[in-house]
């Protein structure tokens, strides 16, 4: 039983293929699953674990540190306003208030229906455009309180549905082309490297290696 | 007319597409590299132009890349993290330029040796990395990346990396970390810096996306016409991001040191000034790491040693202005509020000590503050910044720790009549 899609599942080889050590592809395919599920599931994460050839707490452990990856399930839309100090001043704190308020939730809440998820988030880059908020991290700013409601109803009607895709930030993101310069090289020359190392030290000690 | 570089095909139609960048002289720079400069070459142009990392440490850029451990294997890392609050220039060049930064990416790698190169940019910019990956996917078919780039023999591969919602990552260690697939903590130094042990314990140059977005047009024109620009130390040009109180905030490239605060703020180009009838309270020059500078600094050109001079940073190059309507204490207890949430965690002073400044600081806005929280405050903040100078004493084994107290200390200092009002009166004196 697998997880990802056949189609997920062929873009997660071509990530854990890019990197001289394939624990580095954790996030990436921690975003692909959320594209596929919204969150990170228990079979996403060892699934996950399987592919990186490492144990599924250490998936767990590294995902628990960032923001952006969930282990508990989400809206369709997640809604993050930001409150930090461009977007305070201009009236980020009441902006997330009244997104509070429309959508019936305190942040970090859901609503009953699944549609929606609300965050209160941190600067989210966009200042000159404040207050701004971020639905599936696409950015709308600067809002004002008729502007947000109208942001929501057409996120309700489905009429953003080309601008704002679902969760996973890599779901429109694709690598055509594979790496040309072979791991093996890079493998290769980093013993090379370790050797070198390893006989300097010793030259440099010549007790170290035979006392242990 | 002022020279713009990095910023200088903004508004092009299709400027994030091959076909745009090359008909705007795209990719001449790094055929110029390969095929008529050594690496020796390149790296000397780039020392020439004097050039400071436009992350916010404000190191040379050459003499980083000469400090590069010679080895076999090397990586570059491109620090596309951008989450300074009210810091919003790379997501403008990823967004609207990306292939000006994997030509820098790419000549930055023939210069250095590198064996794969990575760009990560923050997890929150969706759209930013679908344009970058786009972008790398024509370089791919255009023979700009891969194997034997144009010709010249020269190989090496772009790899870009997603974050997933860290500020710490921004931290060179913790973004290394992080690209290891670890939880984003950032590592001890000295002794070994990412160019002795980086990426994978190899050696490692991380630099930032507006540095690398500037190499091409150093390539091109030479390290001393990017020196000619600007003043002193700050060489070039630099993208301010400007925001807050003012009429047009938005990012703006100016020469180095071309600019005061004051003309940034009010010319009618630039910020277009405040509301009507209103002043400018304080400047956070920087990003909120920086300590905020009075009215009286507005005539300080906007250059790296002029602002370290008047006792704060030019930093990320991102500048928030407070018109005299903005509460202080509110602005400094939100600023804590964001480290609080973003310290990682490793180390005391900086885990314990950003909540207990966001909660003194969270109460006295909120009006049941006492006179002995401002010194308790700033005993907190000397915990994490002891003796509380800047640039700050370190307890901590990043710099996001003292860091912290810069915003509380400066409104304690500049704004101490606000924090006895709000005491006194039991809330906050402005309207929000």
């Amino acid at each position: 039983m697998s997880f990802f899609t056949p189609e997920n599942l062929e873009k997660a080889k071509v990530l854990v293929g890019l990197y001289p050590d394939r624990r580095s592809a954790l996030i990436p395919l921690c975003h692909l699953a959320q594209g596929q599920r919204g969150h990170l599931s228990h079979e996403a994460i060892e699934e996950i674990a399987e592919l990186l050839e490492i144990q599924p707490a250490e998936v767990m452990g590294t995902a628990s540190f960032y923001d952006m990856l969930h282990t508990e399930d989400v809206g369709k839309y997640l809604v993050g306003v930001c409150t930090n100090v461009a977007c305070l001043l201009g009236g980020g704190q009441e902006l997330l208030d009244h997104a509070s308020d429309v959508l019936g939730v305190s942040p970090g809440g859901t609503t009953e229906d699944g549609m929606f998820t609300l965050e209160e988030v941190e600067c989210v880059a966009h200042c000159d455009k404040a207050p701004c908020a971020q639905v599936n991290y696409r950015y709308f700013g600067p809002l004002g309180n008729g502007d947000f409601d109208t942001l929501v109803d057409d996120l309700k009607n489905d009429r953003l549905s080309e601008s704002v895709p679902p969760h996973g930030v890599l779901s429109r993101v694709f690598r055509d082309a594979p790496p040309m310069v072979p791991l093996e090289i890079i493998h290769q020359e980093r013993r090379k490297m370790d050797e070198a190392k390893k006989a300097r030290l010793a030259a440099q000690n010549p007790d170290a290696g035979g006392k242990q | 007319m002022s020279t713009k570089i990095v910023t200088a095909r903004v508004g092009v139609k299709d400027s994030h597409t091959i076909a745009a960048y090359i008909e705007h002289g795209g990719y001449k720079a790094l055929r110029k590299a390969l095929l008529e400069m050594t690496p020796e070459e390149v790296q000397a142009e780039v020392t020439a132009s004097g050039m400071l990392g436009r992350g916010g440490a404000g190191f040379e850029t050459g003499r980083k890349w000469s400090m590069l451990k010679q080895d076999l294997v090397k990586y570059l890392v491109v620090n596309g993290d951008e989450s300074e609050p009210s810091t919003f220039k790379d997501h403008l060049l990823v967004e609207n330029d990306p292939h000006q930064l994997v030509e820098g990416t790419l000549i930055t790698a023939y210069a250095i040796g590198a064996s794969r190169a990575f760009i990560y940019l923050r997890g929150e910019f969706a759209f930013g990395l679908e344009r970058v990956q786009a972008a790398i996917n024509e370089a791919y078919a255009y023979g700009a990346v891969g194997g034997n780039i144009f010709g010249s023999g020269f190989s090496v591969d772009l790899v870009l990396q997603p974050g997933a919602g860290a500020y710490i990552c921004g931290e060179e260690t913790a973004l290394i970390e992080s690209l290891e697939g670890k939880r984003g903590y950032p590592r001890i130094k000295p002794p070994y810096f990412p160019a002795v042990i980086g990426l994978y314990g190899a050696p490692t140059i991380v630099n930032n996306v507006e540095t690398m977005s500037n190499v091409p047009w150093i390539v091109t024109n030479g390290g001393k016409a990017f020196a000619a620009l600007g003043k002193g130390r700050s060489t070039g040009t630099r993208l301010f991001a400007l925001s807050g109180d003012v009429m047009r905030p938005g990012n703006y490239e100016l020469e180095m040191t071309s600019k005061t605060f004051r003309e940034l703020i009010y010319d009618s180009d630039l910020g277009g000034g405040l509301k009507e009838g209103r002043s400018v309270k304080a400047v956070i020059p920087g990003g909120v790491s920086a300590p905020w500078i009075g009215p009286d600094n507005l005539d300080l050109p906007l250059g790296q040693d002029e602002v370290a001079q008047a006792g704060s940073m030019l930093g990320s190059g991102s500048i928030i202005v407070l018109d005299d309507h903005s509460c202080a204490v509110r602005a400094a207890w939100r600023i804590t509020k964001f480290f609080n949430r973003e310290s990682c965690g490793q180390c005391t002073p900086c885990r314990e000590g950003s909540g207990w400044i966001e909660k003194i600081m969270h109460r006295i806005e909120m009006g049941s503050g006492t006179e002995s929280d401002l010194d308790l405050v700033l005993d907190a903040c000397d915990n994490i910044a002891p003796g509380l100078t800047w640039p700050p004493q370190q307890t901590t084994i990043c710099v996001l720790g003292p860091s912290i107290p810069s915003s509380v200390v400066s409104a304690i200092k500049m704004f101490r009549d606000e924090f006895m009002i709000h005491i006194k009166e039991e809330g906050c004196p402005f309207v929000h």
